[in-house]
């Protein structure tokens, strides 16, 4: 299972608590994994990705194994201690604003 | 007992006010969507429990929320809004094209005969429609197909369609505002439009004659009387006797003719209220005295209004959508700063009361009249 952790205001938008369980089919990836949260959440499409382009929201990073892995091409597999559930992927809002 | 519901949005959620016809005691329920901005709320004419709100956010983007319950509970619809066929550009601020691109929802106008129809003002400028209760929203692509978009440029705050009035006589009639467009009217129900800014004088456009580009910020109608349109511009009251064909400036004995807010008294049609703001670059009243000017005679002549509200030292604004009036006996007028208040005026305009003090900066007030 895939652990990945969405930020506050969006857990409270789709009613998620705590973090979310996901099976992934095929290779685990940025893609796969926004693919399959947005499967069981779909409030939350175009939250974390723009909805025509797929593009990561600008003041969205993903993070995993004290990465940052925002930059990394959506189908570049991620690293195993996330496939293997190990390690979580989280999904942060940049610290700006107000 | 009738009551009124006041919908307001503010930069950090939105709040729901309700009192009953004596508008004097008021029980506040938010914040709703703590954290997010809510541009505008607005419920349905034929269906008062069914409110639709415009929550948005830098980080996540647009969300459309919807109530059954007259805003007690909340869910989420469609907020997918696609610019239909090729986007192409406008104007950027030095003039340059610039892509078109979805940034928020700034007003929704819910049908006027239809709970499941609602139209959408975007910014990038663009209005969209949902027949199906927000789940799903298409363009309404004729308005940036007039052909004049390339030269649509935005406002200090973002090139947005903030204004949407519904011909309630004529179902075929739609009047739009754009930030800085200008007004549109569509007499098809959408497929075509013509822009109706002739008579609009802007300093910063060199051609007297130029069909777009202006700076509107808001229009309001009387519903009895919808060929009449009241708009507060970037600097000037103006007014139109035929649908928005041609406009004459009504700032008459104005301190100042720079604002956002204008609105139309329920019952009397010629009855309109403004909120002068000094000026472009200092969005705040003049001499620091917070006060909404009535004018009686459609325009030119205007009183003051101040009772009940500060009269020194304030220095808030009172941003497009954020005046509304409700559809009681006596005419109920209200407004929200950008300092937090709404204010409630019970005997229109008369004297005035903060329904709240506190809230984040107000985006948007609605109201509701309640049987």
């Amino acid at each position: 299972m895939i652990h990945v952790i969405v930020p506050p205001h969006l857990r409270t938008l789709a009613q998620i608590s705590g973090e979310v369980l996901l099976e992934v089919e095929g290779p685990v990836t940025q893609r796969s994994i926004l693919d399959a949260l947005e499967t069981r959440y779909p409030t939350l499409r175009g939250t974390i990705r723009d909805q025509v382009s797929q593009q990561r929201r600008a003041l969205l990073r993903f993070f995993a194994c004290g990465r940052d892995l925002s930059h990394e091409l959506p189908d570049t597999p991620l690293p195993d201690a996330v496939a293997s559930g190990g390690e979580s992927f989280w999904i942060v809002g940049a610290i700006a604003g107000g | 007992m009738s009551g009124v519901r006041v919908l307001v949005g503010t930069r950090k959620g939105a709040f729901v006010l309700t009192s009953d016809g004596k508008r004097e005691k008021w029980n506040v329920s938010g914040p709703h969507f703590g954290g997010w901005e809510i541009y505008h709320l607005k419920g349905s004419p034929v269906d008062p429990n069914r409110i639709y709100a415009s929550q948005s956010s830098g980080w996540f983007g647009q969300q459309i929320q919807r109530s059954n319950d007259g805003g007690q509970t909340w869910e989420p619809v469609g907020n997918k809004f696609v610019y239909d066929g090729i986007a192409g550009t406008h104007q950027w601020y030095d003039g340059t094209p610039h892509p078109w691109e979805f940034k928020r929802v700034w007003h929704l106008e819910p049908s006027l005969t239809d709970p499941d129809t609602v139209y959408a003002g975007a910014e990038d400028a663009a209005l969209f429609r949902t027949t199906d209760g927000g789940q799903n929203w298409h363009e309404l692509s004729g308005l940036r197909g007039h052909g004049s978009g390339p030269k649509w440029q935005p406002g200090a705050g973002g090139m947005c369609l903030h204004t949407i009035l519904l011909d309630p006589s004529n179902p075929n009639r739609i009047f739009i505002a754009i930030s800085a467009a200008g007004a549109f009217r569509t007499d098809d129900g959408g497929l075509n439009w013509r822009p109706i800014n002739k008579g609009l004088k802007s300093e910063f456009i060199p051609d007297p004659n130029a069909e777009v580009g202006h700076c509107v910020h808001r229009i309001a109608m009387h519903k009895s009387r919808p060929g009449v349109l009241f708009m507060q511009k970037h600097w000037d009251v103006m007014r139109s006797d035929d649908a928005g064909d041609n406009w004459h400036e009504v700032s008459g004995n104005l301190p100042t003719d720079f604002g956002f807010v204008v609105d139309v008294h329920t019952h009397e049609p010629e009855t309109v209220y403004v909120v002068p703001i000094k000026s472009d670059s200092e969005h705040y009243p003049p001499e620091g005295k917070l006060r909404v000017y009535r004018s009686r005679t459609g325009g030119n002549e205007w009183e003051p209004l101040s009772k009940g509200l500060p009269q020194s030292d304030c220095y808030v604004n009172v941003l497009r959508d954020a005046m509304a009036v409700d559809s009681m006996d006596e005419c109920g007028v209200y407004f929200g700063t950008t300092g937090g208040q709404v204010y409630a005026s019970a005997n229109a305009g008369d004297s005035w009361n903060p329904i709240v003090r506190d809230l984040p900066a107000v985006v948007s007030v609605e109201v509701q009249t309640l049987s």
